[in-house]
């Protein structure tokens, strides 16, 4: 019984630690194959994978930028507070909300579509295909889809920076009667450039994240549809997990 | 000339492959029966370097490819062609993108003698016209027949071909035979050609090879394994391995 337990739990743990060795492998990989990148395939995946999901992530960033606005503004402009709302609004925007919900929007739309056509390709022998053609699945599937995602989500965030801003004003100056003065005057007291940038760097780590676990769990999809929709899940819940845990580590080392 | 020298596979603790000796000679037909699982498809992944063996050498055109990184490997892919079992067309590219993809990558062919190289070899397999053509509008015969003209693009030097005529009607199969001896005879290719269509197999072949059980139980001419006395050929030869169940039915 207790030998069982320690059994499974060990499988566990060696599951793990390869499946973190293949990523940090395929990683390692991408990095080396970097230089052989097409740039017609790449310009095509920034369009597919990041162009494609502005909407969704406007959208989304949008209602944030409101909805932080409603929770915070009636309560901040009851202490008099209300010169701090512009600039507590882009400020966590800046610096956590636009990078991490971004992230997360992208792990779900981007990340599961890099695991399902990869996936799919997979078990339909394409990557055999590929290989078998003398081309380096790796240097023609994953070096576009890294470099993608890592160049489209940083320019996704200042889009979703913008517009979370935008939605912020509106709830400040329409609903909470707060002056568009004050309000842009608060961000410019209160916000540093180093707000942006450090959620830009944040956005590439995320990008890197989305695109080498969405690749990574394509290429070792199990046989079968039901292969490829496991993969897809498996995808996008460990993107958006790693998503969390990196954004605590580089919140500390960069705003600490 | 492709040479197997004392091949073993094993999977997770499973010998697939068992000692496996095995010459094809340059230009020839060489096709590999045996029943489903016997290892037939996994003997024409390792002779194109998708899977290594656990023991043994395997050579290909004069070198020895098992201890080959994938870079030094896909030297070896440019002289060889591949037809897949359910075709692995590039489905997010049409017809013609397909037979030009390894025009693409691997010459520095203009765009209009691309075009011009893959109307060509579309015509030698019957499809003159569908370039433009998706993958999920073909039947698989077209299929099979787009993975061909892909796999000679490049006018390889060795083509091997997966259960070229699997899934498919009498007459498509039929077809498929055609162009597998036309090609060796256009392209001077050496085929091998793994299935378990016996109907294909006498009108294909310079030679056959029959696996069971993860060994080469005989080897010879189509006359000669017609003659065979090996009651495991015999029984594969008349359907008895393949199809089972058809001789309690006959029986009935």
């Amino acid at each position: 019984m207790l030998i069982e337990f320690f059994a499974r739990t060990g499988r566990v743990v060696i599951g793990i630690l390869e499946d973190i060795g293949e990523v940090l492998i395929l990683f390692g990989q991408t990095v080396y194959h970097l230089r052989h990148v097409n740039s017609r395939l790449l310009l095509r995946q920034m369009a597919h994978l990041g162009a494609d999901s502005l909407p969704i992530v406007l959208l989304t960033m949008l209602f944030t930028g409101m909805v932080m606005t409603v929770q915070t503004a009636h309560e901040f402009v009851k202490y008099g507070a209300q010169s701090s709302v512009g600039g507590l609004v882009a400020v966590a925007m800046g610096r956590e909300l636009s990078p991490v919900l971004a992230g997360v929007v992208f792990a779900g739309r981007v990340g599961a579509a890099i695991t399902a056509e990869i996936g799919s390709m997979k078990v339909t022998e394409q990557i055999d295909a590929l290989r078998v053609m003398a081309v380096n699945p790796i240097a023609y599937l994953v070096v576009p889809r890294l470099l993608a995602c890592m160049v489209m989500l940083p320019i996704l965030v200042i889009f979703a920076d913008v517009i979370g801003t935008i939605g912020s004003y509106l709830i400040a100056t329409f609903s909470a009667s707060i002056t568009p003065f004050t309000f842009f005057n608060s961000i410019k007291v209160f916000a540093v450039p180093h707000d942006i940038l450090g959620g830009l760097i944040k956005a590439m780590v995320f990008g890197v994240i989305v695109a080498i676990i969405g690749c990574h769990k394509g290429l070792t999809t199990a046989q079968g549809a039901e292969g490829v929709g496991q993969a897809t899940t498996g995808s996008v819940v460990l993107s958006i997990i790693l998503i969390f845990i990196s954004n605590y580590f580089l919140s500390v080392a960069l705003y600490q | 000339m492709i040479k197997l020298v004392n091949v073993n596979m094993n999977f997770r603790g499973k010998q697939v492959l068992k000692d496996i000796n095995l010459t094809i000679e340059q230009g020839e037909i060489m096709v590999i029966i045996g029943p489903s699982g016997s290892g037939k498809s996994t003997l024409l992944r390792l002779i194109i370097g998708l899977l290594k063996p656990t023991s043994g050498e395997i050579w290909v055109n004069g070198r020895e490819i098992t201890a080959m990184t994938e870079d030094e490997l896909n030297k070896i892919r440019l002289e060889m062609g591949m037809v897949f079992q359910y075709s692995a067309l590039f489905d997010s590219m049409s017809v013609g993108q397909n037979v030009a993809f390894g025009l693409h990558q691997h010459t520095d062919m203009t765009e209009e003698e691309i075009a011009r190289t893959v109307r060509r070899k579309l015509r030698m397999v019957g499809l003159r016209g569908q370039e433009t053509a998706m993958p999920n509008e073909l039947s698989g015969g077209m299929k099979k027949r787009v993975s061909l003209a892909r796999a000679i693009a490049i006018d390889p030097h060795i083509v091997l071909y997966d259960e070229p005529t699997a899934g498919l009607d009498p007459i498509m199969s039929n077809t498929i035979d055609r162009l597998i001896v036309s090609t060796r005879r256009m392209i001077d290719a050496t085929s091998v050609v793994v299935t378990h269509d016996m109907s294909s197999v006498f009108h294909i072949a310079d030679r056959i090879a029959m696996i069971y059980g993860g060994s080469i139980i005989e080897t010879g001419t189509p006359d000669k394994i017609r003659q065979s006395e090996n009651p495991i050929m015999i029984k594969f030869i008349r359907g008895g391995i393949a199809f089972p169940e058809s001789k309690g039915r006959s029986r009935a």
